[in-house]
């Protein structure tokens, strides 16, 4: 029997792989990793140092111990070249493979505005970065959005200068509103953020905003957002616009080859988050074996993983007709966006009023009804 | 007491801090937490994921 074949091994690859074994004990299953396929947590990557990880204790399970726990194989450092769906066939490295179905898990790459900064991705681009730090103190962070803000926040607490930079006015400037944005900027003490700007040039040691100010860096990550890995599929001729197309069944325009993940795009949305990957799986799963269920998302709130500034967010969907109302004291601020019709659709919460969190989750719409 | 981490997110809970916010009492164990429970900061269902000792 041809295998299940699932490319990728991060959360969306191992979650489809657990999901499917958790239905079926027999079929066979093969995941194919471009790296070691070591199970590590990635939303750790952003914490790890104030919670005393170094790269190598972020590995929660190795591939060989997964490759037991799932009775599947595990080939590991090597790439999917092709595609070949009409054959049903992948090119591993130039060698073809039969698949029974394919599921691409596939995942995204940081967007790279400046050749010359780091970007933290995966556990070898975190274990790279950790080595760049080594002796270092100042760190110059490009992005102010949710993984700019975790680093930030981590490092800082962990004893770096940390400069952020962007573009935007204030930190999460496409989830929060204004005041959220300041309650955060003032609770990350210690962090000498940089609104409005743009980045001219990275040189060793200094980075160059085009209004000619200069500012010296010992490191530079950038952090401003990710692009799905398409390229694999375009090639095959699967159907793509920001990311891989699924229907609500996960199917791809390309029969038995389905997509879940941050490579993922689902009626308009890609959603590069835990949650969608763990409802998703359960519904792949099941088509993957040959049922037909389809994918509802409810809503799923973002935590915000920045210590010393809790917060959660649940954007409204673009382009939603509606205004934020903010309550907002000495301890946090609540905004909501109500829609036309006085429902909220939407919230970003920080400080105490995160502990709302649950109970406004419930009146929220699905994200995928 | 022990504390337990959620492999998908980090989360760590901490017997002995219990989650008084979530009406978890300081002192209740793992195994006491309803299934029903979900990861606070992921929202990982307590069935969907094992916890490891850290």
């Amino acid at each position: 029997m041809d295998p299940v074949v699932i490319v990728g091994s991060g959360l969306a690859g191992y979650q489809s792989a657990k999901e499917i074994r958790r239905l079926d004990r027999e079929v066979p299953l093969l995941l194919v990793s471009m790296d070691s396929g070591d199970f590590y947590s990635k939303p750790m990557l952003s914490n790890a140092f104030s919670s005393g990880k170094d790269p190598g204790s972020l590995v929660i399970k190795s591939a060989a111990q997964m490759a037991a726990e799932l009775d599947a194989r595990i080939r590991t450092d090597v790439r999917v070249d092709a595609i070949f769906p009409g054959d049903h066939e992948i090119s591993i490295d130039g060698e073809k493979l039969r698949y029974a179905r394919l599921v691409l898990a596939l995942g995204a790459d940081p967007l790279r505005l400046h050749a010359d900064a780091l970007s933290v991705n995966d556990l070898s681009g975190y274990a790279g970065f950790r080595k760049a730090l080594e002796g270092k103190k100042r760190v110059a962070i490009i992005g102010a959005g949710l993984v700019g803000c975790e680093f930030a926040d981590d490092l800082s607490s962990s004893g770096f200068e940390v400069d952020v930079f962007d573009i935007a006015s204030q930190p999460l400037g496409r989830l929060v509103t204004p005041e959220c944005g300041k309650w955060m900027e003032k609770a990350m003490k210690g962090i000498a953020w940089h609104w409005g700007v743009k980045i001219a040039k990275i040189e060793k040691g200094s980075i160059l905003l085009e209004d000619g100010s200069a500012f010296q860096a010992d490191i530079v990550l950038s952090a401003v957002g990710l692009k799905p890995r398409i390229g694999l599929a375009q090639d095959a001729g699967l159907e793509c616009a920001r990311g891989i197309l699924v229907n609500r069944q996960l199917e791809t325009s390309a029969r038995d080859v389905y997509a879940i993940g941050d490579c993922m795009e689902i009626e308009g949305q890609v959603l590069p988050f835990v949650m969608p990957i763990m409802h998703a799986s359960k519904i792949l799963a099941r088509n993957v074996l040959g049922e037909r269920e389809s994918l509802v998302y409810p809503a799923m709130p973002v935590v915000v993983k920045t210590p010393s500034c809790p917060a959660v967010v649940s954007p409204p969907k673009a382009g939603s007709k509606g205004a934020w109302h903010t309550e907002a004291d000495a301890e946090g601020v609540k905004s909501v966006f109500l829609g036309e019709d006085g429902k909220m659709l939407g919230f970003a919460l920080c400080g105490k009023a995160v502990s709302e969190k649950n109970l406004l989750a419930k009146e929220l719409p699905a994200v995928l009804s | 007491m022990k504390k337990w981490q959620c492999v998908v997110c980090g989360f760590v809970y901490d017997e002995a801090v219990g989650m008084p916010e979530e009406g978890i009492a300081a002192g209740t164990k793992w195994g006491d937490i309803p299934e029903s429970w979900n990861c606070p900061d992921c929202g990982v269902a307590k069935s969907d994921f094992e916890m490891v000792e850290v």
